[in-house]
């Protein structure tokens, strides 16, 4: 490095310095805590590009009660101890709002603590926003006055998924096949429950489950999936798991249709494209690219040519605007105040349809829709993955037909 | 050796404490009641949440890494999945945690990690008894697949494991003591801290034990053993029940610091880490795997902010501790232990002025090192984030020439100026070392 | 059900001999020096993305000829500038020394490629079906991966048992000195024994590559299986790594799709199932859950029965 350079260097960082703690006062802080370095880091990255995106956004549509909001990333290492050591650092350090979606395990943990850690430090209170874990329980049996999921919980999605699937009278015989631990249990039952209550003539020819990242050959299971004579297949595979499934299931040539809740994540839309699956695999979300509906594809445009990825999270939106109008209906910063703003608001969600954060279990409820990945037309500019295909609205399920009861007793602030 | 190594504390003269006169008890007691009372006064030094925190984790890492010390160290036994009874201590202790809760039992939580000794100790006579019927590379295989077996088993047994979730507990539900709710960090550090000098003080007690002896013996010449008349595999058995006693110990801590104990906890994961703590340290001594714990742990918390490929610089530190300090941090300071006994102070300053000259070109090599792996980094796989990053709050653009050709000249000009240090490192060596032996003669 | 009786007796094979390529590096490098290479798999993984990248460039078969050969290289580079050097400091530092190195190979490729899967493709030219087995289609790629396999196979221990190079190694095995004072540059066989046995662990990574999933944790993933072939089969005898390699991959193939669980076989019998606690997951645990578990219960068993494996000619 020059001297010259150096000087210039240490000149801006004394006039830096010097007004660090004035920004500081002016910013609000929220923690990103989710995988940053090792096996999740792919999907963390992309959450947290996304809410960095959306930080900036906020600043320049006004800031959050007329500061800047400030987006704070810590790596919680896949590993439920260290969420909660990170967690404690963000608290240190003046954090009071945190922010996490990869992982239900890691969900309970934070909000756990953070209950635990509102109730012992009265005054100190900490909000947690969950973005992407879908575990019921979280707003079910372990659910907590401050935390708030902006994802559809699997239970939703599920009712979602078979409300669509209920009038399709193609639909004849239906496949499962999940991982292996509490999320797989739990797309398998009320899989079973509700096909069962709304098409008791879906005949269900399989039911299996495989341990979690750990089958790097699924040709058996996609032999007994041919021998079943299946036409429809539903599965909450993610991940390698999704991958390694779609490509066994084209070296064995199976021809069926997809349903599934996680075909959008990385990797996902290549190994479709590598199947050769046009238009036949679905996933349930909150938004789809190519729904046209300007605002969300304006945003998106900007989106992609800013972070060069895909918004997998429409939700994270819903999420910070939300957090944005109730600081500033609230006018504060003060989380007691903007959980009690945020509890049963009204919203425009990001493709344009409704949305009510649930004030029983703070479970937002919006308008559901079923994508189908396949070949894009002219006036659908969003693809995935530079395959040339991307992610079209195959079906729209209202709010109200996206709704499931809690079991939620909250215990309130006094 | 690692008995003569630990000897940083002189006892008296073979017949034990009963023969000593009192100059020599408290000589044994004070280094004890020095740890005391730096234990007692860190919290006043650093008083925020987080920093409690780290200080409880370095507590229950220290007690689990001095009891994998007693099978690698004391025993000479290589165990690659040590987690599984610091991970079963745990749920056990959270188990129990939730049963006096739910039972309103008059149990206090400074008894919990008992629980958690006792699961250890049970475990650890069950497995060892078919792990240590072998030493060596079988015992490590041994103990890799039964590691396995137990972090698999915790996605089967959900009951007692909990699933992914793990199970959760409140510790401050149960019998309040004194006015103690262990609500607050602070009081949550001072019974991890009280526990850590209690374990600290058992194990050291123990190696200098004839049973302790003999666990070295066993681990350098087993079949002499047997001719003095030991069984080898008793005395691996008992070693191996003790350290999974103590793992426990470890495990209920921190079960008792996060109120949660989940599957990863006895996982492969979990047992390199001790290991690595254990080595880094130095398994030649007792206080090795103390420093070792104390370092990796703060690396692991404070590293990841720093850099997002943390995990590759701990996996050089590793290497390189093995290739070029296989004895660890503990051992590299041994090394001079005779120039402190022979009070040579004016070599042992000559020779510190040797390691400052050789130091900084080592510090310039590190820095290009650095540089190279941060810049590759942020071209493949952030290169959509731009090209600038920021390394020691330096702006560079990764993807300029003049970076990469300052890290090279970093690197190479680094390392040469290093080698050139060395004949006056290795020559202050000798001299302080024969003057000491001169003094000592 | 015979269609899946076949199916998941082909995949077993196939997959039983993608793990005896690279169990035949592991066993014969611990054959001569003693020293059980935990960063073989990471050799496994480095030879896919070697692949991956030079078949971007150059093609696939290129990229097979090629890849092998330069992560065989960087093997030779790191026994003969690491091992070697740790070797001093005893078996414990050995075994260390790869730990680290894997730990290190895996960071590495995470930085260079990112952490999530590569597109690695299966060539065009065998891209397509060999034949159908009850409606279903095998690959004619998988194929392609049992044939390599075997010819491998067959290649080894033909060199091992009929050449000369073959009998020194053979005989350093066991008699290193006596073949040092023979005048054979035993520093040099071992050296090249270890980049032979990473080089053949690369070959698979690059045929495995395609069909499976590359990424950065294939190491992690395939690294204590392979373990556990080698300690089965026997620590130091081809013939042992390549019966437990196909016994494994057959196991484990044909555990992963069956569903019997305790209760149906106990149930069956009329035994009561349990109230609940740890003895209902039991009871209700199926085969196919547990399937990824049978390697390790096997290596356990063996060690405690048997600790010299199927085959073994030592015991350590």
């Amino acid at each position: 490095m020059s001297s010259r350079v150096r000087a210039l260097f240490y000149a801006v960082a004394a006039a830096v310095i010097t007004t660090l703690p004035a920004a500081a006062q002016d910013s609000v802080k929220i923690a990103y805590i989710d995988p940053l370095s090792g096996g999740g880091a792919s999907i963390g990255e992309v959450g947290l590009k996304t809410f960095q995106y959306l930080a900036e956004w906020t600043n320049a549509h006004g800031g959050v009660a007329g500061r800047k909001l400030e987006v704070v990333a810590y790596d919680n290492k896949l590993n439920a101890q260290e969420t909660l050591v990170q967690l404690q650092k963000a608290i240190d350090s003046g954090i009071r709002f945190v922010t996490q979606g990869n992982g239900s395990a890691f969900a309970a943990a934070i909000e756990d603590f953070v209950t635990k850690y509102n109730e012992r430090n009265p005054g100190k209170e900490v909000l947690y926003f969950n973005y992407a874990a879908v575990d019921p329980a979280l707003t079910n049996d372990k659910c907590s006055y401050w935390h708030f999921r902006w994802d559809a919980n699997s239970d939703i999605k599920m009712t979602a998924l078979t409300n669509y699937m209920k009038p399709r009278a193609n639909i004849k015989k239906v496949y499962l096949i999940n991982q292996d631990y509490s999320f797989g249990q739990s797309v398998r039952t009320e899989a079973r429950k509700m096909l069962g209550a709304k098409r008791p003539d879906i005949e269900i020819v399989g039911d299996e489950v495989h341990p979690l990242l750990k089958v790097t050959d699924f040709s058996p299971y996609i032999a007994k999936i041919k021998a079943s004579g299946a036409d429809s297949v539903i599965t909450g595979n993610w991940g390698q798991d999704f991958a390694l499934l779609l490509k066994a299931a084209a070296d064995a040539g199976l021809q069926v249709d997809w349903y599934t809740y996680y075909a959008g994540g990385t990797g996902g839309p290549t190994a479709i494209k590598q199947a050769n699956l046009p238009d036949r695999v679905f996933a349930i979300a909150e938004g789809v690219s190519n729904e046209p509906y300007a605002p969300a594809q304006e945003f998106e445009k900007a989106f992609r040519a800013k972070t060069g990825v895909t918004l997998f999270y429409p939700r994270a939106v819903n999420e910070i605007r939300m957090f944005v109008k109730a600081a500033n209906e609230a006018n504060s910063i003060d989380p007691t105040k903007i959980a009690a703003k945020l509890e049963g608001m009204k919203f425009t969600v990001y493709d344009g349809g409704e949305g009510v954060m649930r004030a029983d279990d703070h479970q937002f409820l919006q308008p559901m829709y079923i994508a189908n990945l396949g070949p894009i037309g002219k006036d659908q500019p969003f693809d995935e993955e530079n395959t040339g295909w991307g992610w079209k609205t195959a079906g729209k399920i209202d709010m109200q037909d996206a709704i499931v009861p809690t079991s939620c007793k909250m215990n309130r602030p006094s | 050796m690692s008995d003569i190594a630990s000897d940083a504390v002189n006892t008296p003269a073979p017949g034990g404490l009963s023969s000593a006169g009192p100059r020599a008890v408290v000589r044994l007691a004070a280094p004890w009641i020095a740890l005391a009372v730096a234990f007692s006064i860190l919290p006043t030094i650093f008083t925020s949440e987080s920093a409690l925190t780290m200080l409880s984790m370095m507590g229950i890492m220290i007690v689990f890494a001095l009891s994998y010390n007693m099978l690698l160290g004391e025993t000479g036994l290589l165990s690659f999945g040590h987690a599984v009874y610091y991970g079963l201590g745990g749920f056990l202790a959270v188990h129990a945690m939730n049963t006096v809760i739910h039972d309103a039992l008059p149990v206090p939580l400074v008894v919990i990690p008992l629980v958690g000794g006792f699961s250890g100790l049970l475990f650890g006579i069950i497995f060892g008894s078919v792990s240590t019927r072998r030493a060596g590379t079988v015992f490590a295989m041994i103990s890799l697949g039964l590691g396995e077996l137990v972090a698999s088993s915790s996605l089967i047994l959900r009951g007692f494991f909990g699933g992914e979730e793990g199970v959760s507990t409140n510790r401050t539900k149960l019998l309040h003591l004194f006015g103690l709710n262990f609500g607050p960090q602070i009081q949550v550090y001072y019974l991890i801290a009280g526990w850590c000098l209690l374990c600290m003080a058992a194990m050291y007690a123990l190696t200098r034990t004839p049973f302790g002896r003999m666990c070295n013996a066993v681990r350098e010449n087993p079949e002499r053993v047997q001719f003095v008349g030991y069984n080898p595999r008793t005395l691996r058995l008992i070693a191996f029940s003790l350290a999974g006693l103590f793992a426990g110990i470890a495990g209920a801590l921190a079960a008792i610091n996060f109120e949660l104990v989940n599957s990863a906890e006895v996982g492969a994961g979990q047992s390199g880490v001790v290991l690595l703590a254990a080595y880094i340290g130095g398994i030649g001594s007792f206080m090795g795997p103390v420093i070792g714990a104390i370092l990796v742990t703060w690396l692991e918390v404070m590293l990841s902010d720093v850099t997002d490929v943390w995990q590759l610089y701990f996996g050089l530190l590793f290497i390189g501790m093995v290739m070029f300090a296989p004895n660890g941090i503990a051992g590299l300071l041994m090394m001079h232990a005779p120039l402190w006994q022979a009070r040579e102070y004016g070599s042992m300053l000559r020779l510190a002025l040797a390691y400052l000259v050789a130091l900084v070109p080592a510090l310039v090599l590190l820095v290009g090192l650095i540089l190279v792996i941060e810049m590759t980094y942020h071209l493949s796989v952030k290169a959509s984030e731009g090209t600038t990053i920021s390394v020691f709050h330096v702006a560079l653009d990764a993807a300029s020439k003049i970076p990469w050709v300052a890290a090279a000249v970093l690197v190479l000009g680094g390392f040469w100026l290093f080698r050139l240090t060395w004949p006056v490192v290795g020559n202050a060596w000798h001299d302080a070392l024969a003057h000491a032996d001169g003094r000592a003669k | 059900m015979l269609e899946l009786v076949t199916i998941s007796a082909l995949n077993g094979v196939l997959y039983g001999m993608l793990l005896f390529l690279m169990a035949s590096g592991l066993t014969l490098i611990f054959s001569m020096m003693g020293v059980l290479n935990f960063a073989h798999a990471s050799f496994y993984m480095l030879g896919a993305f070697f692949g991956f990248q030079i078949s971007q460039i150059l093609g696939f078969w290129p990229a097979f000829l090629v890849a092998p050969v330069l992560v065989g290289g960087i093997g030779a580079l790191v026994e003969r500038y690491g091992l070697r050097h740790v070797h001093r400091h005893g078996p414990v530092a050995e075994l260390l020394f790869t730990f680290g190195l894997a730990f290190v190979i895996e960071e590495i490729v995470q930085m260079i490629w990112g952490k999530g899967p590569v597109d690695y493709r299966v060539p065009a030219a065998l891209d397509f079906s060999a034949f159908t087995v009850f409606s279903t289609n095998y690959p004619a790629y998988k194929m392609f991966e049992l044939l390599t396999a075997v010819t491998i196979f067959a290649v080894l221990f033909t060199v091992l048992k009929r050449t000369r190079v073959g009998l020194i190694i053979q005989a350093s095995l066991t008699h290193s000195h006596m073949v040092a004072m023979l005048g054979h540059n035993v520093p040099r066989v071992f050296m090249l024994v270890f980049g032979v046995g990473t080089g053949l662990a690369a070959v698979a990574g690059v045929i495995a590559g395609p069909a499976l999933v590359t990424q950065s944790n294939m190491a992690g993933a395939l690294g204590p299986i392979l373990f556990v072939v080698v300690v089965v089969g026997g620590l130091g005898s081809l013939a042992g790594a390549f019966l437990a390699s196909l016994l494994i991959g057959l196991v484990q193939t044909f555990a992963v799709s069956i569903d019997l669980s305790v209760a149906d076989v106990l149930g069956g019998i009329g035994v009561a199932p349990p109230t609940g606690g740890v003895l209902l997951d039991v009871w209700n645990v199926t085969v196919a859950q547990i399937a990824p578990i049978i390697p390790y219960l096997l290596l356990v068993l063996i060690l405690i029965f048997r600790p010299t494996g199927l085959m073994g000619t030592r015991e350590h």
